[in-house]
């Protein structure tokens, strides 16, 4: 059970604060010119966050309590593959079908 | 040609199909965890971001102090700081209410679909590419709400056996699909995947910046040396 002025506290909070985090650099240099080199890094920030945030949810799932499950590597493996094929919508498709098909074959 | 409004409508649809499982579980799971309709409501429309929420409630229900759940939470979102960077050579040119307006809105789908759309079409202006990007935020936002609400209301209806939390990471390998479009960025997320692996013990999710920042490194220094090898067979025809 999580008390009424803890919850509070905590939305309050994180609203505020991810907000800043969200307008930090958008908000304050505006129209700005960014520095060569940064542009060059900033390009690459997709590429750099994302498997950072797939590979934990993939090997380590919090639904599993961190137990790694053959079924969510493979699942993951074809969603890159077929993301890389057909788009989004393969990515997608490709990634709940076979989940669904290895929990029910393994 | 159509609206660039409409076009980044139609180029986050795709990620209908994952919003609407991600936010349902929300509701879901936040109802599990002893929070009303309207708190509910209130953490997805001050917040509206998704993984930072779920790791805000887990924390709190196992009984962390609020400070804990907060920085948790806030970790999480560190990254929104590098995509407000990268939004800024496209959306810094607009006034400030709606920069405001467009960070509020700033979730990982409107980001990478953005950028990518940008960096596609050089010859868009500033105007259109605020418009692009409020056409992909009213793809995904709007429902983000809905199915927030959806899923307070139905409880604990949805069996754990449908691992609808899998829809996270599905949705973030489609969002990186598209992207991996030439060796530099290959490089950059293999360095991130890996560094990830390597740094999964560090506290505070603190692995994630740090990867994050070495791919980055990783991937404008492929960049470059592609670049300098390029300019060197030019240079000497051999």
């Amino acid at each position: 059970m999580i008390g009424a002025g803890a919850f509070w506290a905590l939305t309050i909070g994180l609203g505020v604060g991810t907000f800043l985090i969200r307008f930090s650099f958008l908000g304050l240099l505006g129209g700005r010119k960014l520095p060569d080199w940064l542009l060059l890094h900033l390009k690459y920030v997709g590429v750099a966050v994302f498997p950072a945030l797939i590979v934990p949810a993939v090997l380590w799932p919090a639904a599993t309590g961190g137990a790694t499950e053959a079924p969510r590597v493979i699942a993951a493996l074809l969603a890159v593959a077929a993301g890389l094929r057909y788009g989004p919508f393969g990515a997608i498709g490709a990634g709940l079908v076979a989940l669904y098909a290895g929990q029910a074959l393994l | 040609m159509s609206s660039p409004f409409r076009a980044g409508f139609r180029d986050c649809l795709p990620f209908v199909l994952i919003v609407v499982p991600f936010s349902t579980l929300f509701g879901v799971v936040a109802r599990d965890a002893g929070l009303d309709i309207l708190q509910v409501m209130a953490m997805s429309v001050i917040v509206v971001a998704g993984a930072s929420q779920f790791t805000a409630l887990s924390l709190l229900q196992d009984g962390a102090p609020v400070f804990v759940a907060l920085l948790a939470a806030l970790a999480v979102n560190l990254r929104m700081a590098m995509y407000s960077a990268a939004l800024v050579p496209h959306l810094g040119g607009a006034p400030l209410g709606m920069r405001a307006l467009a960070a509020y809105f700033m979730v990982d789908q409107s980001f990478a679909v953005a950028v990518r759309h940008y960096e596609d079409s050089p010859q868009m202006t500033g105007a259109e590419k605020l418009r692009y990007y409020f056409g992909c935020i009213t793809a995904i936002c709007p429902l983000w709400y809905a199915c927030s609400f959806a899923g307070a209301l139905m409880g604990r209806a949805i069996p754990a056996s449908l691992s609808l939390d899998f829809a996270v990471p599905v949705c973030f390998i489609a969002l990186l699909a598209p992207l991996l479009r030439s060796a530099p960025h290959l490089v950059a997320a293999l360095v991130s995947g890996l560094a990830t692996v390597a740094l999964a013990g560090l506290p505070w999710n603190l692995g994630l910046p740090l990867a994050a920042l070495a791919a980055m490194i990783a991937g404008a220094q492929s960049e470059l040396h592609l670049a300098r090898r390029a300019a060197r067979r030019a240079a000497c025809p051999a």
